[in-house]
Order: C-alpha cells, then structure tokens, then sequence
C-alpha cells in the first residue's frame, strides 16, 4: 500500500492501436478501499484500459502507477502479483474441475498457502460445495464465481472486474452483485467495468464516464449536481388555472415547465427553500396537492446526456 | 523476477490433465495415429524377402524404420499447433497472462506437457515393433535390425525430431489467428528432420556417422535454443488484442 493511501495513479494515460485511439488523456485515483465504477459504451476504451494498468498492453502516452508500483514492461510481473482482473469471459478449463482450476491459479501465484487461500476464495463466493465439479456442467452464473474466486486467490490490492454480469440472467446477475457488495463491505479496492448504470450507481462509491476520453468522474449525486439543475416536481389533481402566476416570484425558483397534463416542473436553485414557498402558494391558488418532490436524475440520464453530447460533437 | 519451476509445473499438470481428458488428443493423436505409423512397418518387416545382400537388406530395414520417426514429428505438431491459439480462442488465455508468469516459464511447461507424452508413446511403439521383430521376423532381418546402428538412431532421433515438432508448432500458434491454421501449418513444419532421414533411408543422400552426428547436433541445437526464440516471438499484446477469427 503506498503511503498516502492511494490504490490507484493514472495520469494522461493513452492507448493508439496505429491511428485508432482506444483511449487517450485519462487521469485519475482510486483510494484503497473504493469501490469504482468504471462506464462507457460499447467501443469506449475500458477494457483497453484495464488491460494497460494490468501490464497486458504496453500504454502510448501518459503514466500510471499500480498499488504503488510504477507502470511499466519490467514492472508487469510484480504489479500482475499485486492486482487480479476478471475478464469479461471466465476462460475457465473447462475439462478441469473447480478445485484443479483453482489449483493451478494458486501455483502460478506460488501461494505458499495455495488451500487454505483457495478456501477462503471459494468460502468468498458460496461455492464450497462444488469443488469437485467439472468447469464445464456448471451454469454461466456459477463459472463467473469460480472466475471470481480465482481473482481473489492472490488477496489482490486492486481487483478489476471487467464486466462481470455480462451475459448474465438476472438471478445470476443479482448474485454476482451480493458477492461484489460483500467484497466491498471486507474492503476489498474494486475497479468495475461495465455498461450497467444500475450496477454502478448500487455498487460504486464513485464512478468515471469514458467516452475515449475521459468525460466525468465523481460521485453519482456530484455529477447529477453538475450536468443537470436540482428541481423540484408537483403533482396536482387539477391543472393550474394560472401557473405562471402562482409560481413567479417564488424565492429560488429559477423558472418552471409543464409536465403532464397536471404536473410541473420547477428549475431551483435551493430546493429546501424553493419548497415550502411552493406549498404555500399552491395552498393560496386552491390547488389540491398531490405530491411535491425534488427530481431525482438517474445516472442512465447523466450517462446518456454525455453520450449524446459525444454524439452532436462528432456529427 | 527468477524462473520459477513451481509455475512450470502449474502449467505442465494443468495441460496433461486437460489432455487426459480430451478425447480427441487421447484416442486420435496419441492412440490411432501412432497405431497407423507402425502398420506399415510391421507389415514390410513381416513380408519382406530376407536373402539379398547384405547392404540391401539394411537400406530396406532403415527405410521400413522411417514410418516410426513420423511419430515423434506428427504426434506433437497438432498438439503443439494448438497450444496458445487454442487457449486464446477458447478464452483461457488472458487468466493466465494475468497472473506474473513469464512467456518463458508458460512456453517450457507447455512444450514439457508435450514431449513426455510424445517421447512414451514413440518408444512404446518402438518397442512394440522390436518385440515383433524379435518373434516373428526372420532371422537375417531380426539381426539386421537389431545388430545395426537403428536402434540408437532411433532412440537419438526421436527426442530430438519431437523438440523440433514443439517449438516450430508452439512458434506458429503463438503468431497464428487460427487453430486449424496452425495446426495444419504445424504438422507441414514438423516434416523437413524426417525428411533429411528419409533421404538418407532411401539412400539419396549417403548415410554416415557424420552426417547422422551433424544433424544431430543441428537438431539439439535448435531444440535448446528453440524455448528463447519462441519466447522472444511471444507477445502478449497481440495475443490479447488480435482480432478473434
């Protein structure tokens, strides 16, 4: 662990394959402990990503270091030691069973305490009781947690999961999602790749969008904050017979919409403010009040907001 | 960071299980095929007239000997032709890149996991041929055989055909985007050491100490340095990134 508890460097890091840019000028830390999310689209650059801070992939410009150690060639195998990545596919032995997958894994660790830490791995991720099974009858579910019990063999510092619920059913995918919550909860520092806001915003204390470059990073309330004006929501029974009069002149309302045929949108600077004048006023207009809310953005909407600027540049 | 053995041996146990358990490796490449090799061996041993002169009768032994030295050269090739675009291909490949192995350490376990099986089979089949050749062949071919210089040639050449198999097959798949590809490519490259053989078996080029030593040496040379020539071709930035066929 480096000194100031940083898991995680990345300055102006880029990747070109010839002409073709699969990232370029990304900068950023991840703190021992964080849970990260790591979005974009398909195409964006995140595997790439994860693939050059895992030493797979020789970057093109910028630096980096790795749970405190410089990225670089002579470097790989003392930061591949330290980190573990799940690939998007499990690339298990299918022929092997669950223990000899382990098993080998362990070996190329040279885990003194190979058993005791494949153990712990499976005890991780509730699969003590299929050791003995071939990798090839288990479900696609049950092989993503043998493939993350594998991550965990090393007790790595820095655990990248590049999208682990991809091609998942939706029981599966919940289970992986526990698991990566139970890790979260032992401390384990957690860089996750994946298009699944959900995933992101349930798991992750912070989240970057790479879109090639890097186009938003912090926590999912501070970048709603940032792309998008707080605002409050009403809901009446009865259209307003004069909107415009009711809501003008409110203290910290910035302007207003409608929204439905009885509902109506107020853009505000300070909803705590904003919402008891609003009350109070649609209390003197005779309105029946069905709800009063602050709008809740959703980081689908953050996320395709981004996207769709990327888009409207590029045309 | 040193060699390490122990992840030699993590990917040497890993492959022979996988390969004991492959149906395919162990009844067609490590059963059928060596089978077919001896038929005919065994078939000329058996039929061949034995009172001619003396030098004939070897030439004709040498040449009914060459469908063996196939062994050591086939058998390996569409193992080795598989074995790194194969594991790229199913998905295997990038777990293990991920781990701190060298190129090296990951090469030498594959091509082990290779030549063992290889080199058992080959002299199990040899010894089977002897053993017909001992009871049932007639007595001028028995002692041409068996009085000879084929057997230690047999037994030199085996290893050292199969580590030529290995590497030149390892060195394809690792450059290849193809399993059939490179096991087809692997199989038409393991050939020229046999084909030097069979040259000398036909009597085309004159067979001599010399020459059997010097090919010989080549052969060991090759083998040696094949691990560091493959290493150096290995590279792991393609092999993650190429384009999947």
């Amino acid at each position: 662990m480096t000194r100031d508890g940083r898991a995680l460097v990345v300055e102006r890091l880029g990747k070109r394959f010839g002409d073709r840019v699969a990232f370029d000028d990304v900068s950023f830390e991840l703190r021992y402990g964080e849970v990260f999310g790591f979005l974009g689209p398909n195409g964006a650059g995140k595997t790439t990503t994860v693939r050059t801070l895992g030493t797979l992939i020789a970057p093109s410009s910028g630096s980096a270091t790795v749970a405190g150690i410089p990225l670089s060639a002579e470097n790989g195998p003392a930061i591949r030691r330290r980190i573990s990545i799940m690939p998007e596919t499990p690339g298990l032995y299918l022929r092997l069973t669950v223990i000899e997958n382990l098993r080998c894994f362990a070996r190329l660790y040279e885990l003194d305490d190979g058993d005791l830490r494949i153990e712990r791995a499976l005890r991780a991720v509730n699969l003590l009781d299929r050791v003995d099974d071939s990798c090839g009858s288990l479900s696609k579910g049950l092989r993503q947690r043998v493939a993350l019990a594998r991550a965990l063999l090393n007790e790595p510092a820095i655990l990248f999961l590049d999208e682990p619920t991809s091609g998942l059913d939706p029981l599966a995918t919940r289970e992986v999602h526990e698991l990566i919550a139970s890790l979260r909860e032992q401390g384990v520092t957690i860089f996750l790749t994946t298009h699944r806001l959900d995933e992101a915003e349930r798991l992750c204390d912070r989240v970057a969008i790479l879109n090639r470059t890097l186009r938003l990073i912090g926590r999912p309330e501070e970048l709603r904050e940032q792309l998008f004006k707080r605002a409050l929501e009403v809901r009446v029974r009865v259209p307003l017979a004069d909107p415009a009069a009711t809501f003008g002149g409110l203290p910290s309302v910035d302007g207003w919409q409608r929204q439905g045929p009885s509902g109506y949108r107020l853009a505000v600077s300070d909803p705590e403010v904003a919402a008891p004048a609003l009350a109070r006023a649609l209390v003197k207009a005779d309105a029946d009040i069905l709800s009063i809310s602050e709008a809740h953005h959703t980081l689908e909407e953050i996320y395709l907001k981004l996207i769709d600027e990327d888009v409207e540049a590029r045309r | 960071m040193s060699f390490s053995w122990t992840r030699v041996l993590a990917i040497f146990t890993k492959e022979l299980r996988d390969y004991r358990r492959n149906r395919f490796v162990i009844v067609f490449t490590m059963t059928i095929l060596p089978l077919i090799f001896i038929a005919a061996p065994a078939l000329q041993l058996l039929t061949a007239p034995a009172v001619v002169a003396t030098s004939t009768l070897d030439a004709r032994v040498g040449a009914s000997l060459l469908p063996l030295l196939l062994i050591p050269a086939i058998v390996p090739s569409t193992v080795a032709g598989y074995s790194v675009v194969g594991e790229r291909e199913q998905g295997t490949l990038e777990p293990i890149l991920i781990t701190p192995i060298s190129a090296e350490e990951l090469l030498i376990g594959k091509a082990l996991a290779i030549v063992i099986p290889t080199l058992l089979i080959a002299y199990a089949i040899f010894g089977i041929f002897l053993a017909v050749a001992a009871l049932f062949a007639h007595p001028l071919i028995r002692s041409a055989i068996f009085a000879g210089s084929h057997i230690p040639v047999q037994v030199l050449f085996t290893p050292l055909i199969a580590g030529w198999s290995i590497w030149v097959g390892i060195a394809i798949s690792a450059r290849s985007a193809d399993v059939r590809v490179a096991q087809q490519l692997s199989a038409l490259a393991s050939l020229p050491p046999v084909a030097v053989v069979a040259l000398m078996g036909f009597s085309v080029i004159t067979p001599s100490i010399g020459l059997a030593v010097g090919l010989a040496a080549a052969l060991l040379a090759f083998d040696a340095l094949g691990w560091r020539a493959v290493a150096a071709m290995f590279d792991r930035e393609r092999l993650i990134t190429a384009a999947r066929t």
